[in-house]
């Protein structure tokens, strides 16, 4: 079975509970956007050339201030660039880090594409559905904890991963998950293997906005796997050859040699383009 | 030559490497400031030396880096554009994430050299959102070289002004794509553009914009300041230079293996301690799941663009997934469609259909349903999606598919013979080789 698909019935059961408490806890007209947040929306648009391209990081903003993307926040941007609702919308419903329904406190985000979900992330994804009781893109009852599964978040070489707001934890079993889940309910404090003490996710969404939480740095310039290679180098006195030593270069003469070698109809037919002088 | 050559991931294991202040220790910005002399000869000689270093896109298509750049038409009086590509999403690629957590400011020299050469006073590096602590780590490093005067007006003197601004997507695999990052970027929806025109002439804004991938432009700096023919003396005849190689998998010692292009997987594997223990190799990517798969038969294959090509894959972007034989070939393949269906942005009928009647397909013949005739059916729609759409996105969904039917036919039939998948899961699980019970 795809991670994608828990049993109907569970699902839809589960799936009315957390509405129903989401509900409760989020309506809509508890909007927290204020003129402060006007002045930041305005202050990401006022970074770009053309005000609209702020627009993926004003939603992200949106995120930090909402809990999720709200009517308000959608309406918010859209006055601050002068563009439709339906266009802010259309744009928050294309990617996958807008949240339509509040998201808890810790996005737990396990890969389960092939190579992850190999490595053992369908077993990690299961065991988190199983220990919180819910579903793929659902929140724990109480409202800590939203569990989804994502895609190759590139750290492949510390599979199976897992991703707390966006935070790298490598490495993981199903234990280890379960250990991290169980302390962020508790209120403990969780560090990153590859960074700093998580934050909350509307905290993590700020920063995707652009505006800097002073962490960077926290954590090791690398972990474990990322320096593999340098390591066994260094071991064997391996190196770059210093800069006076050369090779001949035989550049592609013609646009057409260029094409023949490079690996892509794309950049074939670019190259070829007539418009391109 | 030896056979590992650090030179982008040199500085990883310094003390707090993706500082201003450790950087400039290892000599860093000193090929920035070499490149914007007027001794160096300005931007014609910056295009110039990429184009004598050989160096080509690491971002998978391999086009010559600076050809790209002498494209960029300069009588076009609208402003020229920078975009890195940090929108690092390929399955099993796992390269510009880590360069970018240890030495953001490569990255950002690297930029603006780049960008002197094509005449650009704003860049911008679009960085997957979904990895918090290398956004924190950009921004950090671009307000440093702020702060030192090697961003901003008039830079270190020189007159030469540059903006960059660390633009954070918001999940979306397609706008790796270049023409969809571009709509990422002026706060559209990710969705691929009809070319031409092409991003050189009609980019960001109608305005020529070049898109580099981070680890092309991380390259920059050293070929400035070491020269050409160095770069060029490392890798093989039409692959020059070195890269970044990725090992995931059952590998003893997955990570980064920084070597000339041109090395082979036997090589890497050694480097890395063989397979797991106990285990053989049964498939990999050489460059991510977009690339065809290859077997134990071509672990001597030169890992460089023409090499990997004659094997009838694409050396991409050095993402070397390797699965043991515990591994099931039809799981794996049913994971990446499901992957490539769920990131079909939606714009052509081939991908956003063809992607969703793969999933079908293989759904049941994973589950050992279905006949023998699927297989074919399957090879029919790929067929049908192949070069049939605006972007490589529908390209890359059938490579693993069609791959895996020429190399693992049998498997497929062991499914329907089976019932289902004859292998164990559990069993390919890295908790499996502790000898816990998954």
């Amino acid at each position: 079975m795809s991670p994608t698909e828990p049993s109907e019935a569970r699902a839809s059961d589960r799936g009315l509970k957390s509405e129903m408490t989401q509900i409760r806890r989020f309506s809509e007209n508890d909007t927290q956007i204020t003129p402060e947040t006007y002045a930041e929306l305005e202050a990401i648009a006022a970074r770009y050339p053309e005000p609209r391209s702020g627009l993926l990081p004003m939603l992200h903003l949106v995120q930090s201030v909402e809990g999720r993307v709200t009517s308000e926040g959608i309406e918010a941007c859209a006055k601050v660039l002068g563009i439709s609702a339906a266009d802010v919308s259309g744009v928050a419903t294309f990617y996958t880090m807008y949240k339509r329904k509040p998201v808890g406190d810790y996005l737990v985000g396990v890969c389960t594409n092939t190579l992850c979900a190999v490595m053992g992330g369908d077993v990690i994804f299961d065991r988190l559905k199983e220990h919180l009781d819910v579903g793929n893109d659902e929140t724990s009852e109480d409202g800590a904890i939203t569990l989804e599964h994502i895609e190759c978040n590139a750290a492949c070489d510390y599979a199976p991963v897992m991703m707390v707001n966006w935070e790298f934890m490598d490495n993981q079993t199903p234990e280890s998950a379960v250990q991290v889940v169980d302390a962020l309910r508790a209120g403990e404090a969780v560090h990153s293997t590859r960074g700093p003490k998580l934050c909350t996710w509307k905290q993590a969404e700020r920063v995707l906005a652009g505006f800097n939480d002073g962490l960077a740095n926290e954590g090791p310039a690398a972990g474990p796997a990322s320096l593999v290679g340098l390591e066994i180098a260094r071991e064997r006195g391996w190196k770059a050859p210093t800069s006076d030593s050369s090779g001949p270069t035989e550049e592609p003469g013609t646009k057409i040699e260029a094409v023949e070698e490079a690996d892509t109809s794309r950049a074939e037919s670019e190259t070829l383009s007539k418009e391109v002088k | 030559m030896d056979m590992l050559t650090p030179v982008l991931t040199d500085n990883w294991g310094q003390d707090r490497a993706w500082t201003l202040a450790a950087y400039e220790k290892q000599g860093g910005y000193a090929a920035m400031k070499k490149a914007l002399t007027p001794e160096y000869g300005g931007p014609d000689a910056i295009i110039q030396a990429v184009k004598d270093s050989g160096l080509r896109g690491r971002g998978g298509a391999g086009f010559p880096t600076g050809m790209k750049w002498g494209f960029i038409p300069q009588d076009n009086p609208k402003p020229k554009y920078l975009v890195v590509n940090a929108d690092e999403s390929e399955p099993g690629t796992c390269k510009d994430i880590p360069l970018m957590m240890a030495s953001p400011h490569t990255l950002v020299e690297g930029v603006i050299i780049s960008s002197f050469a094509i005449r650009a006073n704003h860049a911008f590096i679009y960085v997957r959102g979904e990895v918090l602590h290398v956004i924190r780590r950009l921004q950090h490093a671009v307000q440093e070289a702020y702060l030192a005067g090697h961003l901003g007006k008039d830079i270190n003197g020189t007159g030469y002004d540059l903006d960059i601004v660390v633009h954070a997507g918001a999940g979306a695999y397609i706008c790796g794509e270049e023409t969809a990052l571009l709509e990422g970027l002026e706060g559209r929806r990710g969705q691929p553009r009809l070319r031409p025109p092409f991003p050189a002439v009609a980019g960001l804004y109608a305005s020529p914009t070049v898109i580099n991938n981070t680890e092309s432009i991380a390259s920059v700096p050293s070929i400035i300041a070491n020269g050409a023919d160095w770069f060029a003396s490392m890798g093989t005849e039409k692959s020059k230079g070195f890269g970044i190689f990725s090992l995931s998998g059952h590998i003893t010692k997955p990570g980064q293996y920084e070597a000339p292009l041109g090395i082979t997987l036997r090589e890497l594997v050694d480097l890395a301690g063989g397979m797991r223990a106990g285990h053989q190799l049964k498939f990999w990517t050489p460059g991510g799941s977009s690339t065809p798969l290859l077997t134990d038969e071509h672990l001597d294959v030169p890992l460089d663009f023409e090499g990997v090509a004659a094997a009838g894959s694409m050396l991409g972007t050095r993402a070397l997934q390797l699965f043991d034989e515990t591994t099931c070939v039809v799981r794996a393949v049913l994971r990446w469609t499901e992957f490539y269906k769920h990131e079909s942005c939606g714009k052509c009928t081939p991908c956003r259909e063809g992607t969703w009647w793969l999933v079908q397909t293989l759904a049941r013949l994973e589950k050992g349903e279905g006949s023998e005739a699927d297989l074919d059916l399957l090879l029919d729609q790929c067929d049908n999606i192949l070069g049939r759409s605006f972007c490589a996105l529908a390209d890359g969904a059938v490579s693993p598919i069609s791959s895996s039917i020429k190399y693992f036919r049998d498997e497929y039939l062991a499914h329907l013979r089976h019932g289902g998948c004859p292998l164990d899961p559990a069993a390919s699980t890295v908790f499996a080789s502790h000898g816990a019970p998954a």
